[in-house]
């Protein structure tokens, strides 16, 4: 469980977030949404402890994120950040090797390279593993730094905008993947989405955030409002129903 | 394929030590046998604290043109040594114990290059700003060596330029026992901590996301590659652009960035070009020119190069 107990953010004098408490049980998905500067990516770095705690407390299964050990962290918890920063010359199975570091601090054993190929495979890279990964497109790169995350088999994963850069069809099979591992492994996972049609059909449970608040927090059965949705992003949108699922229509 | 590469600079290497050695071997074997050993070990230990430090600088800042001695840290080490005259006195200073003052300026170089580094590294600061940040760090302290230098009396400046003058033709040997421990512990470190300099290398985000305590491993390095610095200027003066060299061709080399191939490559790629340069310089071109220049030159050609091929990272 994450636990998430009045905390704020400022940066300067300016205010990031507003004295969020937030739960998050084990297991399922959970989607982060919100218009552009709501706090999800701030959120989801001081929970992963990339930026200090100013005020409040987080804790992920018991253990305060700012007084464990770094590397105890690492076994629990993985993130992908959304500006992630690869170094070039590195092959792309490498990159997924270090998922493993936090594991065996650099040896990698049978099977940790078990584990290496099967993330491999999972996000569709076998055939690009030995490709640097200055060399690959925006997207493939974006899955190599998933896998990586994956890689390192923490039992929660935070992931940032992963669907950025990704065309329709790895943006599914992403999401698709990440719900087998949640119901398979019962992994924990938080995302940050911009799809909220992805979000809706993905995700246990959605987080809407706004200035630095949540203004709203449920399944998205119950969620996806049109009235909901206008509180959230500040426009109308229709809320559709077509073979059982709900279908946000953003564009008029 | 990378191992053979490897294999292959290791014999390069082994040739110019070889040669180094034993070209133009004449009168008392003996005599000039122990002198060539003890300049050679000199130069094998500059390679290594070079290479090292270079590696593990750019490794920890992020960029690949950034090197110790461009961000001013040897001009920082040489202020430290003017500090010291002119606080001591010309006569003091030289009664001092060189291994012991040795250990001093080492020390007070890691103190000030860590704090003045450290707050820059916290969270990633743009490169652009690092850069001319160590530009003015090197010229504010080279001035304000030379303004020292012109306050001491002529007596002190004299003993102060003996000291500094040390360059490859003129090895400061009287510290290479304190040296060698210094460098032999640093390589040993510096081995010990390759993959999580791999981890690091994908920046401050990801490190920690894979458990690298980043402030405090960064504090470590710092103090590792001050030290270092320390060494090779103390040894053979300062040199700006060949660890800048030495990584570069390293990395075209062998073709990766994983620390437990490329420190190796870099050490034996600094040991041929300052080995097999030395023995060319002092036989083959009657010490006509100076190795110090040439290498600068060649790593400044190379400096340009990356700035222009815009390899920033």
């Amino acid at each position: 469980m994450i636990r998430v107990e009045n905390v704020s953010l400022k940066h300067g004098s300016t205010p990031i977030l507003h004295d969020i408490s937030l739960e998050i049980p084990k297991g399922g998905i959970t989607a982060l949404i919100g218009p552009n500067g709501a706090g999800k990516s701030s959120l989801l770095s001081l929970i992963a402890r990339l930026q200090p705690l100013q005020a409040g407390k987080i804790s992920i299964e018991g253990f305060p994120v700012n007084t464990t050990p770094n590397r105890d962290l690492a076994k629990i918890i993985a993130i992908l950040r959304q500006d992630s920063l690869v170094t070039s010359r590195l092959r792309v199975g490498e990159l997924v090797g270090f998922g493993r570091f936090p594991h065996g601090r650099g040896r990698l054993t049978a099977e940790d390279q078990a584990i290496i190929d099967q993330s491999l495979q999972q996000f569709d890279l076998t055939d690009l593993a030995d490709r640097f990964i200055e060399t690959l497109s925006g997207g493939q790169r974006q899955r190599a730094l998933v896998a990586m995350a994956f890689a390192q088999g923490t039992d929660y994963l935070l992931l940032d905008e992963p669907l950025n850069n990704l065309d329709m069809y790895f943006a599914r099979e992403l999401m698709r993947s990440l719900r087998k591992i949640a119901d398979d492994k019962g992994k924990t996972v938080v995302i940050v989405l911009h799809d909220i049609n992805q979000a809706g059909f993905y995700a246990d449970r959605i987080v809407a955030m706004k200035t630095g608040r949540v203004v709203a927090d449920g399944a998205p059965l119950e969620l996806l409002t049109p009235e909901t949705l206008q509180t959230i992003f500040g426009f109308e949108m229709r809320v559709e129903t077509i073979d059982g699922i709900k279908v946000v229509v953003h564009l008029r | 394929m990378r191992d053979r590469r490897l294999l292959c600079l290791g014999a390069a290497a082994l040739v110019c030590i070889a040669a180094y050695m034993t070209i133009g071997l004449r009168g008392n074997y003996g005599f000039v046998l122990t002198l060539r050993a003890t300049k050679l070990a000199a130069l094998i230990q500059v390679s290594v604290s070079i290479a090292i430090s270079t590696v593990i600088f750019q490794t920890v800042t992020n960029n690949r043109i950034l090197t110790p001695a461009i961000m001013g840290l040897d001009a920082l080490y040489l202020f430290g040594q003017m500090v010291l005259v002119f606080a001591l006195g010309g006569v003091g200073y030289a009664a001092l114990d060189p291994q012991l003052k040795f250990g001093g300026e080492v020390l007070l170089l890691m103190g000030l290059a860590t704090s003045l580094l450290l707050p820059m590294l916290r969270r990633g600061t743009d490169m652009g700003l690092m850069l001319l940040a160590g530009l003015i760090f090197g010229v504010l302290f080279r001035s304000l060596q030379s303004l020292l230098a012109r306050l001491v009396d002529p007596n002190d400046f004299a003993v102060a330029q003996s000291m500094s003058f040390a360059n490859f033709n003129n090895v400061r040997t009287d510290l290479l026992i304190f040296a060698t421990i210094l460098t032999v512990i640093a390589a040993v470190i510096g081995w010990r901590a390759r993959h999580v300099l791999d981890i690091m290398a994908l920046g401050v985000d990801s490190a920690i996301g894979l458990g690298v305590s980043w402030t405090r491993t960064v504090t470590g390095f710092l103090l590792l590659v001050s030290a270092l610095v320390a060494v090779s200027t103390a040894l053979v003066g300062p040199i700006a652009f060949f660890g800048l060299l030495v990584v570069a061709v390293a990395e075209r080399i062998v073709d990766s960035r994983r620390h437990a191939i490329l420190v190796p490559t870099a050490i034996l790629t600094a040991v041929i070009i300052l080995v097999g340069g030395q023995t060319l310089f002092q036989h083959a071109l009657g010490n006509g020119s100076t190795l110090g220049v040439v290498i600068e030159f060649a790593g400044g050609v190379a400096f340009l190069i990356l700035l222009f091929l815009g390899s920033r990272r």
